[in-house]
């Protein structure tokens, strides 16, 4: 299998994501060493809905490699406005750059794109769909904090429309991971990506919850993703739940000393700022991770050692 | 084929051409709209809905006049008729039986309900599923379908 292209985490192996990470690793060790290894490339970002974080986290990846980046712009000012397919508008990017970032509000968007183009394409995002960088950072953080294998991890929150989540549960099941999904009935998994996980996935070990509570003391990590308010038909229904869900200092009483907290980021109220200064937190440290995984990520791919796996 | 019998009376014999039998009832109509027959180029198409039949109760047959049907085509029918079989017919004889084999993979046949599909807009792209033994999934946005895939046929 030749990865050309980032598009899911569900294409990537357990080698292909510890090449990212290990990569990553050494990077953020000793990134003086990669600092003009790609000097004079550029990346194209073609973001068609905004995303400041992303964005700049692949900016500031590319130019730490000493490339730069060409960008598109908003879409109110490109003639994507004039009704141009996402399909011209790749091809004609694709001349101007050597790889190319996504982020389209279609799911599928990226899969498309990338059967127009021949430089690499990484999808930061297609509607509700996937958001394989997300996920790689995710690992690495859950890497260095409680290792993959062995690893019980509780996932709570929106289920039903978190890409992250979905995107983060398929990459597991490469691992020796038990998977807990911890949410309201009406945000649970989609029943499609509990399909895959059991049946595509021999590996994943899968359980659901509607409390925390039971499941908590057994966590090594727990990845808290925020309940979308606008998904509840009516206010009363959000804050029946809303509550449950909402984890602060006297919460955390109930876990194991070392037990890792998780959060993609931003966050509303679902971690409440105390959490910040106990030895559980780990959202900042894991938004900063996504320069030296994305640095990887870019390096293998404009390399060329993206490509073969054993597979 | 014992259970032919009865409706050759109600469904003319064809000279030539394909006769697909063993379509599940009330399908006939999605048969034709998956194989992109309207009658619009002038074939003369027989259709026989709700005729008995032994191995399903109650069936569907589509005769379709000076047209022989690929194998690839054939395929996709079992979408939506996975027990048909096909009698491609010359001069009143059947000269081959087939039956419908589940593709992997279908395109520009169903299209996806899915409306934050990269698929559904402008884009110059046809549609693909994968197809499972109980379902289709479109292979850009990943929409699992289980029920009701006639509803997707693009006519
Ligand atoms: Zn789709």
């Amino acid at each position: 299998m030749r990865h050309d292209h980032v598009i899911t985490s569900k294409q990537l192996s357990r080698s292909d994501i510890e090449t990212v990470l290990d990569r990553a690793a050494e990077i953020a060790d000793d990134p003086a060493a990669v600092a003009d290894r790609h000097a004079g490339a550029l990346l194209g970002l073609l973001f068609f809905e905004p995303s400041t974080r992303t964005k700049m986290s692949f900016e500031t990846a590319m130019k730490r490699l000493g490339g730069d980046v060409v960008d598109m712009g908003s879409v109110e000012s490109s003639s994507v406005k004039k009704g141009e397919t996402l399909a011209d508008t790749v091809r004609v990017i694709e001349g101007y750059a050597d790889a190319l970032v996504l982020r389209h509000p279609k799911q599928g968007a990226a899969t498309m794109a990338s059967e127009f183009v021949d430089v690499p394409l990484l999808n930061a995002g297609d509607g509700a769909g996937h958001h394989p960088t997300q996920t790689l950072l995710d690992l690495y953080t859950i890497r260095e904090n409680a290792g993959l294998d062995d690893l019980t991890i509780g996932i709570m929150g929106d289920l039903k429309y978190g890409r992250t989540v979905h995107s983060l549960a398929y990459a597991l099941s490469n691992f020796d991971a038990h998977q807990h999904f911890i949410s309201p009935e009406s945000l649970r998994l989609p029943r499609e990506v509990v399909y895959d996980l059991h049946q595509e996935q021999e590996r994943a070990q899968v359980r659901e919850h509607e409390s925390l509570e039971e499941i908590l003391p057994s966590l090594d990590v727990l990845y808290v993703t925020r309940i979308q308010r606008e998904r509840f038909p009516d206010e009363t229904e959000y804050q029946k739940v809303a509550g449950e869900y909402q984890i602060d200092a006297e919460t955390l009483e109930a876990a194991r000393d070392d037990l890792t907290v998780m959060h993609p980021l931003p966050r509303v109220d679902e971690i409440a700022p105390e959490v910040d200064e106990t030895d559980h937190a780990a959202y900042f440290e894991q938004a900063h991770n996504g320069v030296p995984v994305r640095m990887a990520l870019l390096d293998l791919l404009l390399s060329g050692e993206g490509g073969e796996t054993d597979e | 084929m014992s259970d032919d019998g009865d409706h050759k009376l109600r469904v003319s014999k064809i000279r030539s051409g394909t006769v697909i039998d063993h379509v599940r009832g009330g399908q006939a109509l999605n048969v034709l709209a998956i194989l992109g027959i309207d009658g619009s180029e002038g074939e003369e198409i027989s259709v026989g809905m709700n005729v008995p039949s032994d191995r399903l109760a109650r069936k569907d047959i589509v005769k379709v006049e000076g047209r022989e049907l690929s194998q690839d085509e054939v395929d996709v029918l079992s979408l939506i008729a996975p027990d048909a079989t096909i009698n491609i017919v010359r001069d009143y004889d059947v000269v081959e039986k087939h039956r419908v084999e589940r593709p992997d993979v279908v395109e520009g046949v169903l299209s996806c309900p899915n409306a934050g599909c990269i698929t559904t807009g402008d884009e110059p792209v046809s549609s693909r599923f994968e197809v499972f033994d109980d379902a289709v999934r479109c292979s850009y946005c990943g929409t699992i379908v289980r029920e009701e895939i006639a509803s997707l046929i693009d006519t």
